[in-house]
């Protein structure tokens, strides 16, 4: 292994010990959109049709939005971590070693990254719960969705994480930028029908892209319910592009970061 | 022997905005030596220590470790120090020995050799017996101890300490100053710290006094009590100023008020106690007779007391 890669291996093992110890943290990241699911899927039940839909009830078209919500929690869970390390000053030590900033934010990106999967994944076994078709294969494929949702995200977390001081100024970026970043990605109400206002934002929102791909793989074996949705490889290609780009940023704002 | 010295600060200046911390700040530290940057918070030490330990780039001026610029190199640097920061540097949800391990990786450091030099050094520190249990149950002497086992892991060739006696109780205090001095004469590690008690600096092999961002006395602690004269009167008067002057002609000697009490360097003050207080019944309340301290040395050089430029912590000086 190369001095790299152990420096991202070590930090990204830290992050899912820290992770595993606290117990609060994953209360928090999984327990709530769950329970948001089950109030708000079951309060609609079958009051709620979208126009264009399958005929689900909202139970349903919510499942797919849920999975996301539990990935961007734990995401923004994982950065709210750098920022107590750099408040708590723990960031200094591993700034003041020799190894490059990529390889520090690597670790970070892909620590959250798998909290967020491993969140996904506990929520798949919901799917019967949902009325969702899955098949293995389906599973799979969203599993590795959730993966680049989970990377995405924490990318664009740790970008802002890097420059914020302290937790209370990243709580209100998250309620004016992450949380309406989920609320406008198809995860809550669909596209179709929107204001066209909202439908716009809608369309350029990279999340829209990265629900869709979630929605069509959980899909996979009944392509039909999800037709009138971005095609897949499309979907899967801006967030692979979008969480490339927030990386990269992440790195440069690690990079000209003073500890 | 290095051909470089292990630090060489060259004409350092840095503001934040238009305050400046520090001004054309230039001294060097030889190899194997021990050096203590003495000055009051706020001074400016801190962020010096930030400039030396690369996390900071210096407004102009450089500084060299072993030769390695922390402006153009500071990954080689990075290579070279262990850093014990003034706050803790330690993930208190890991256990000692996590830490160690994820310091050692993060220096290119693994498998067997990682975990053995690791034991060998929590051994050496007298913490063995603690490596299992999370570093939040451990006392602030004993994270102190493992802190610094965790920046010696790499084997820095010089170590920079940020007041590393913050918080830590007399004992451990004078524990801790032995470690160091074991570690400099075990494998001649150049140590660098920054400190505001004085009693700590007179330790060092060299001591730099930073006021205000400037240097403004470097050298040996004996050498620099020697400069300031033989002994010290701190006389507390009636009325200072009028007998400032008197004592001034009297003495054809350099009389400072410093806060309300007089201060007065001569060679041979003790004889001067009986003539001042024949000379001056009812004028003086009390006098005393000191050898110089360090604290002497920056008076002298900055016409402030000690305790009063350590605007931030008012029970700082307690040697």
């Amino acid at each position: 292994m190369t001095p790299y890669l152990l420096c991202t291996g070590t930090i990204w093992q830290r992050e899912i010990v820290r992770f595993a110890r606290q117990r609060s943290r994953i209360i928090g990241a999984f327990g709530q959109p769950v329970l948001f699911w089950l109030l708000l899927g079951s309060g609609f039940g079958r009051n709620f049709r979208y126009a264009g839909g399958g005929g689900e009830g909202y139970l349903e078209y919510f499942y797919p939005g849920i999975i996301a919500m539990v990935v961007l929690f734990t995401a923004i869970f994982s950065t709210f971590a750098v920022v107590d390390d750099r408040k708590a000053r723990f960031l200094q030590g591993v700034l003041a070693a020799p190894v490059p900033r990529s390889a520090i934010v690597l670790g970070q990106v892909t620590g959250g990254a798998t909290l967020a999967l491993l969140q996904g994944v506990l929520l798949l076994v919901a799917t019967p719960l949902a009325g969702v078709p899955l098949t293995l294969e389906a599973a799979l494929a969203s599993v590795l969705v959730m993966g680049l949702i989970g990377f995405a995200l924490t990318a664009l977390g740790l970008l802002l994480a890097w420059r914020i001081e302290s937790t209370q100024g990243f709580h209100s970026i998250m309620n004016l930028l992450l949380i309406p970043l989920w609320l406008l990605s198809g995860a809550v109400f669909p596209l179709a029908g929107a204001h066209p206002l909202i439908g716009l934002i809608m369309q350029v929102n990279p999340l829209t892209y990265g629900v869709a791909a979630l929605r069509r793989t959980l899909y996979l074996s009944a392509p039909e319910a999800v037709a009138n949705l971005p095609g897949l490889w499309l979907s899967v290609l801006v967030m692979i592009a979008f969480g490339g780009v927030c990386f990269l940023l992440a790195v440069r704002t690690a990079e000209r970061s003073e500890g | 022997m290095n051909p470089s010295p292990a630090l060489a600060v060259q004409g350092v200046t840095h503001r934040y905005g238009s305050r400046v911390a520090l001004t054309d700040v230039r001294f060097e530290v030889s190899e194997g030596e021990i050096f203590a940057l003495l000055g009051p918070n706020g001074g400016g030490k801190t962020t010096l220590f930030r400039i030396i330990t690369t996390l900071m780039r210096p407004t102009s001026g450089d500084a060299r470790v072993f030769g390695h610029s922390v402006r153009d190199a500071p990954h080689a640097v990075r290579r070279k120090i262990g850093v014990v920061f003034q706050q803790p540097g330690l993930d208190p949800k890991l256990t000692v020995f996590e830490n160690m391990i994820h310091h050692g990786r993060l220096h290119g450091m693994r498998g067997s050799a990682l975990r053995s030099a690791a034991d060998a050094l929590l051994a050496q520190f007298g913490i063995s017996d603690r490596k299992k249990d999370y570093v939040e149950t451990l006392s602030g002497g004993l994270q102190r101890r493992a802190e610094l086992a965790k920046a010696l892991l790499p084997r820095p060739e010089i170590l920079f300490l940020d007041e590393p006696s913050t918080g830590l109780d007399p004992g451990a205090r004078i524990d801790f100053r032995n470690e160091l001095k074991r570690l400099r004469n075990e494998t001649n590690t150049t140590v660098v710290l920054t400190t505001h008690f004085i009693e700590e600096a007179d330790h060092a092999d060299r001591v730099g006094v930073i006021h205000e961002g400037d240097l403004v006395a470097i050298g040996a602690p004996d050498a620099l009590k020697k400069e300031v004269g033989g002994e010290v009167l701190t006389i507390e008067a009636q009325e200072p100023d009028v007998l400032r002057t008197k004592l001034e002609e009297m003495f054809s000697c350099e009389v400072r008020s410093v806060d309300g009490s007089l201060r007065a360097e001569m060679s041979d003050a003790h004889a001067a106690i009986p003539r001042i207080a024949e000379a001056f019944p009812g004028e003086v309340r009390s006098i005393t007779l000191g050898k110089p301290t360090l604290e002497d040395v920056f008076i002298n050089r900055t016409g402030k007391r000690f305790i009063d430029a350590d605007e931030n912590l008012p029970e700082a000086r307690k040697s």
